[in-house]
Parts: structure tokens; C-alpha cells; sequence
């Protein structure tokens, strides 16, 4: 196991990257912690995969270092790191069994057989595999096979962390949320660091101790899904994170209040200076409340529709020419006539060109 | 909607019938009728049952082709298999200049005529003007394919090889291709040697061309006709006398048509079986029960 430093890493395709656009992953600098189960979440083209595969040293970054431990790896390959990494589609050896595909990597490294015998076992039962470890891995289901790829980078008891490239990609739901729960299990039983790219947010927020969102190349927050949903600190990850996304409008600025199309707002108060930049005001549909006009500091609105979820109810509502989405709880009334909203000020959130001010 | 039962959707497959019925059956049907026949001309036909089946089984000089031809066969599979194999993992991968050029230049032997190629050796391997045979005489090697046979032998063994290992090549080479990048880098992260990948990935992979690459030049070299003949003329002696060769010298040669015929259908079975007993072979060790 070990502690991953990313120095000013950066990489671009290419030659002579000159704009920020050139750049698949922009300059960054993090630590992340031993033993934590970190997730890389992002759309496609996000340069999620580009960060991975610097991590497991498929790829040479075009700029900075990283580093394991302190030591830098940066020109090393996947076995000098050792690493292990499940792939976004099965990758099995078809003229092996199960086991022997399990085995596979301890034996490159010449363990002994008995340590490979136990680890495989260990591995196997983990994953509900021990029933098929004699038959032939070509023969299985897509989803065993999947299973086989894990069980190969779990097998290793020494690594210094396990990638994961969206690896539930090819599994049906029910056994997607099983499989899931067991690297969970996994995670917590032998504190390995493991890294987990996907483009699902649920996948990201209930398999990872932090998240990290990616867009455009950069990495706009890494965080506990509680500080991400909570505290989004670019409106890329309001929007991503959470169903439906943050409530964004662009507004301009008063003394300790923001006014969106004319209206009056009141800010956290925090002292930002009013200039440069588009600025906007974001608040999450959880944290908006509905009420009765005449309330203080209560907003009038339009009730333009009602959507039930079931377990709670979603209002579309419009406050000048903007629309706003509210989560309400499933007993609370709709007021049809004087609806008005309230922004708490804790959850206002204003963004400056889209990265949090205040 | 109710479906309409009758026997016109036999009319949908009277073409095909046909073109197999005149290109095949037609054909091997006849064959069939003559092997049973003494045929001394037009008209002058009469059955002799099994005798030219007798016969044939019987004869020496085709006991001593067949024997030539299988290890011949033999030697081609034996010599380029692994040579196309090891030339198709050399071979550049991805969309390049040096890619297409290096399939061009492989393509080349396949494109020429198998007369030509013929031909060529025949003028490659002279002593006097040949590159090939003046190269061996400067050497001090006495190398004459017109007159030793073993010389001959191996002459018309490196043409086949020369001539059809771009085949195996680039079969194996559109096998190696069709593997997915992520195998070779699961594979360098599970610590896999260079041979390990070779063994545990290329090779499976490969399997389903390999099987088409071994039947394709298994039969194409256990019927090679064109090429010794123009290069040695089956000589010298019968030492490259080839089943196809005597069969034509049995049919067009000596107008022994009842026999040849004969040796006709047993040749036919011959190559079916083999072909058989590999694609067996081939498919069963692929597919190796571990239950």
C-alpha cells in the first residue's frame, strides 16, 4: 500500500501544448492517503482514464512527477510500481481455468504455492467464485469474467493500489450493486488503496471515502460525497453530483445581497469583491424551501408543476425568467396561490466563472 | 398472420442446386462412373467393378508418391506455420507507412501466377545465370536441382515456402490484430513474461486463423501440381513426383482414364481424411476438456 503524490502533473497529446484546451489532464498537485478508496468521476473526455493509466504507468505524463511513497515513479512501468488494474471489459486467459487465471499473477512473481493456493481460495470465496475454479474461464458469463479480472487484482496482497477502469460496465444492475457492495467489503476488511473510475455518480458516492470530479481535463473537487453534494466548489459538480443538479442562476452583486433579475437575495456574509467575472448563484433543490408569501424573507413565486417521486415530491418553480427545482418532503402542502421561496443562507452558494467564492 | 405451406421455396434454392449440381456432383459423379469402367475409347466401355480400385491400392509407384507427398505436406506445415507466426508478430501493427508497405510486400509472392513462380526458380536455381545456383557455386556447394535429388527436393520445399508463408503471415497477423490493447496491459501488469503473452493470449487468439491457415496449406501443398512441374518436371527420377503429377501422367500420360479415375476418388478421400483428423486435432486441443 502506499501514498500517492501527484506533482504538478499535467499531460497533453500534444507536442507543444500552448492553450489549456491542449491539455487532456491540467497541472495538478495532490496527495492522496493510503488504505482510502478514492473515486475519479467525470464524463467521457473528462481525462478521468488519462489520469488512470499515469497512475498505473500505461502512460508517460508530459509534465511533473509522481510519486509513491515519496519515491518518484514517474518513468516506471505497472510490474515496478506494482499495481493491479481491472479493465472496462473482462480480460481473461481463455486456455486457463478459473484458478489458474486467479494464480496467474502470483506465479509470475514466483510465490510460493501454498501462499497462491490460499490467496486464490481467499479471493475466490470473496468474490462467489470458489464453484467455478476448475472450469474453464472462456466458458462463463460476461459477469464471471468480470469477476475473474477483479479477483486478478485483488490476488496480490502487496500491491500498492488497485485501479479499477470502470470494471461494472458489462454487469447487469442486480449483480453490478452486489459486486460493488464486495469491493466495499474488500476495501474495508484489507485497506487497500483503491482507485475507481466511473462516469456513474452512484457508483463514485457509495463505493469512495473522496471523490474526485474531473472536467475538461481538470480537477474541479476532490472531496467525501458529503462535501461534494454539501459544498460543490465548481458548478460542474453542482450539476453532476445529485438528482436533479444544483439550481443555477446568473445574477450580480449588491452589498450583502445578490440580485437576480432585480431581485434581492441575501448572501452568507462573507466579504467578495464585486468585480470581474460572470458570477452565479446556486443553491441545491434539497435546500431550497417552499412557503407562503408574507413570510420573512419568503420570495414570491410561480408553482409551474409538481413531480412525485414517491418518496418525496420535486416543484418546478419560476422566479422571474428563471426556473428552479425544490425537493420537498412527501407530506408538505403546495401553496397553489401565494408559493413563495426562501434561499437559508447557508446553502446560497456563489460562484464566480463557476468556481465557489462564498 | 397465416402462414402459407407449400413446396415453392424449393424454387429459391434451384440456383444454388444447379451451380453445385454442374460444378461438383456432375463432375465427381462422373469420375465415379469411370473408376468402374474399362474405357478404350468412345463407346467402348465395360464394367470391371472394384479391379481399378485393386489395382491402385496396389500400385508401388503410388505407394512411393504418397509417402513423398506426406512428408512433404508435412514439411511445408512444419516449416510454415511457425514462420508465419513469428513473421506476423515481427510485422508493425497500428495505420503506418511501414505497415502498408510491409503488407504489399508480403501480398507479393501470393499475387504471382503459380507457373511464374515455377518459372522463376527454375531460372533462380541455375548454376550458369541463376543467383540463386551461381551463389552455390561460388561457395563451393555443387548445387544442381536438374540432377540431384535431394536438391530437388528441398528446391521445390523453400518455393512453397517462399511462395505461401505470406499467407500464414498475414492470416496470423489479422488474428494479432483483433486483440484488444487492454489484454497486453493486463497482461504487463499481472507480471506476464514476453512468452507467457505469446502463449496465454496471442496463441488462443490466434487459434481460429491458425485452424484456416493449417487446412489451407495442408491441402493446397497435398495437391501441389503446377510448380514442380515446371521447375523439375517430377524428376530427377521420381524423386518429386507428387500424387497430382502422377495422377496426370496416369490420366493425360498414359490415357489410363478407368484408373486414374480410380486413384481420382482415393486421392479425394485421402485429402478429405486428413484434413478431417486435423481440423479434429486442431478444434480438440483449442477447446482442451478440463472438466
Amino acid at each position: 500500500m502506499a501514498t500517492i503524490q501527484f506533482d504538478n502533473l499535467g499531460h497533453s497529446y500534444h507536442p507543444h501544448p500552448s492553450r489549456p484546451e491542449d491539455y487532456a489532464l491540467r497541472r495538478l498537485s495532490q496527495e492522496w492517503e493510503d488504505g482510502k478508496a478514492y473515486a475519479l468521476l467525470g464524463p467521457s473526455g473528462c481525462g478521468k482514464s488519462t489520469l488512470l493509466n499515469i497512475i498505473s504507468g500505461l502512460l508517460v505524463p508530459s509534465e511533473g512527477r509522481v510519486l509513491f511513497d515519496g519515491l518518484d515513479v514517474t518513468r516506471c512501468t505497472p510490474e515496478e510500481r506494482n499495481i493491479a488494474q481491472v479493465f472496462q471489459f473482462p480480460v481473461i486467459y481463455d486456455t486457463m481455468t478459473v484458478y489458474e487465471n486467479l494464480a496467474f499473477p502470483l506465479r509470475n512473481r514466483k510465490v510460493p504455492a501454498a501462499d497462491v493456493d490460499r490467496r486464490v481460495r481467499q479471493v475466490a470465496e470473496a468474490l462467489d467464485l470458489t464453484a467455478d475454479l476448475k472450469k474453464r474461464a472462456q466458458r462463463l458469463t460476461p459477469d464471471a469474467k468480470q469477476k475473474i479480472s477483479m479477483g486478478r487484482g485483488l490476488v496480490r496482497s502487496d500491491v500498492a493500489a488497485i485501479l479499477f477502469d470502470e470494471p461494472l460496465t458489462v454487469i447487469d444492475p442486480h449483480t453490478k450493486w452486489i459486486l460493488r457492495r464486495k469491493l466495499r467489503q474488500i476495501h474495508e476488511e484489507y485497506r487497500l488503496t483503491m482507485i475507481y473510475v466511473t462516469h456513474d455518480q452512484v457508483e463514485a458516492l457509495t463505493f469512495a471515502d473522496k471523490v474526485a470530479v474531473m472536467y475538461e481535463g481538470a480537477m474541479v473537487q476532490l472531496g467525501t460525497p458529503q462535501e461534494l453534494f454539501e459544498n460543490p466548489q465548481h458548478t460542474f459538480v453542482g450539476y453532476f453530483i445529485g438528482s436533479p443538479g444544483i439550481n443555477l442562476m446568473p445574477c450580480t452583486l449588491g452589498n450583502d445581497h445578490a440580485l437576480v433579475d432585480g431581485i434581492p437575495i441575501p448572501l452568507p456574509d462573507r466579504a467578495v469583491p464585486a468585480v470581474g467575472g460572470k458570477f452565479e448563484l446556486g443553491i441545491r433543490p434539497e435546500f431550497l424551501e417552499l412557503t407562503r408569501s408574507g413570510n420573512a424573507g419568503a420570495i414570491p413565486v410561480q408553482v409551474t408543476g409538481v413531480d412525485d417521486l414517491g418518496t418525496s415530491k420535486l416543484a418546478t418553480v419560476r422566479l422571474g425568467s428563471h426556473t428552479l427545482k425544490a425537493r420537498l418532503s412527501e407530506e408538505q402542502e403546495i401553496p397553489a396561490l401565494d408559493a413563495a421561496i426562501r434561499f437559508p443562507t447557508r446553502w446560497t452558494k456563489l460562484y464566480r466563472d463557476s468556481h465557489l467564492v462564498g | 398472420m397465416d402462414k402459407v405451406q407449400d413446396n415453392r421455396a424449393w424454387f429459391l434454392i434451384i440456383p444454388v442446386f444447379l451451380i453445385v449440381a454442374f460444378s461438383a456432383v456432375i463432375p465427381l459423379m462422373t469420375v465415379v462412373n469411370y473408376s468402374v469402367q474399362e474405357i478404350f475409347g468412345p463407346g467402348q466401355t465395360f464394367f470391371v467393378g472394384t479391379e481399378w480400385f485393386s489395382a491402385v491400392l496396389a500400385d508401388e509407384r503410388l505407394h512411393d508418391a504418397l509417402v513423398r507427398q506426406i512428408v512433404y505436406s508435412l514439411a511445408v506445415l512444419a516449416i510454415e506455420i511457425p514462420l508465419g507466426i513469428l513473421i506476423a508478430l515481427g510485422m508493425p501493427g497500428g495505420r503506418s507507412a511501414k505497415t502498408s508497405l510491409t503488407l504489399v510486400l508480403l501480398a507479393l509472392p501470393l499475387l504471382i501466377p503459380f507457373n511464374v513462380v515455377g518459372t522463376i526458380w527454375q531460372i533462380f536455381g541455375r548454376g550458369d545465370i541463376g543467383l540463386l545456383g551461381a551463389t552455390f557455386r561460388a561457395i563451393g556447394i555443387d548445387y544442381n536441382y536438374t540432377n540431384n535429388s535431394v536438391h530437388a527436393w528441398l528446391t521445390v520445399l523453400v518455393m512453397d515456402v517462399w511462395h505461401w508463408t505470406s499467407l500464414v503471415a498475414l492470416l496470423c497477423y489479422a488474428g494479432l490484430q483483433s486483440i484488444p490493447p487492454a489484454f497486453y496491459q493486463a497482461a504487463k501488469i499481472d507480471g506476464a513474461s514476453k512468452w507467457a503473452v505469446f502463449r496465454y493470449i496471442q496463441l488462443p487468439k490466434m487459434r481460429g486463423v491458425l485452424i484456416i491457415a493449417v487446412l489451407l496449406r495442408f491441402m493446397d501443398s497435398f495437391m501441389i501440381y503446377t510448380e514442380p512441374f515446371v521447375l523439375t518436371g517430377g524428376g530427377p527420377g521420381n524423386s518429386t513426383t507428387f500424387l497430382s503429377q502422377y495422377l496426370t501422367q496416369m490420366a493425360v500420360g498414359q490415357f489410363d482414364i478407368g484408373k486414374a479415375a480410380a486413384f481420382s476418388i482415393v486421392y479425394f478421400l485421402i485429402v478429405l481424411l486428413f484434413s478431417f483428423i486435423f481440423y479434429t486435432i486442431i478444434t480438440r486441443t483449442g477447446e482442451g476438456e478440463k472438466k
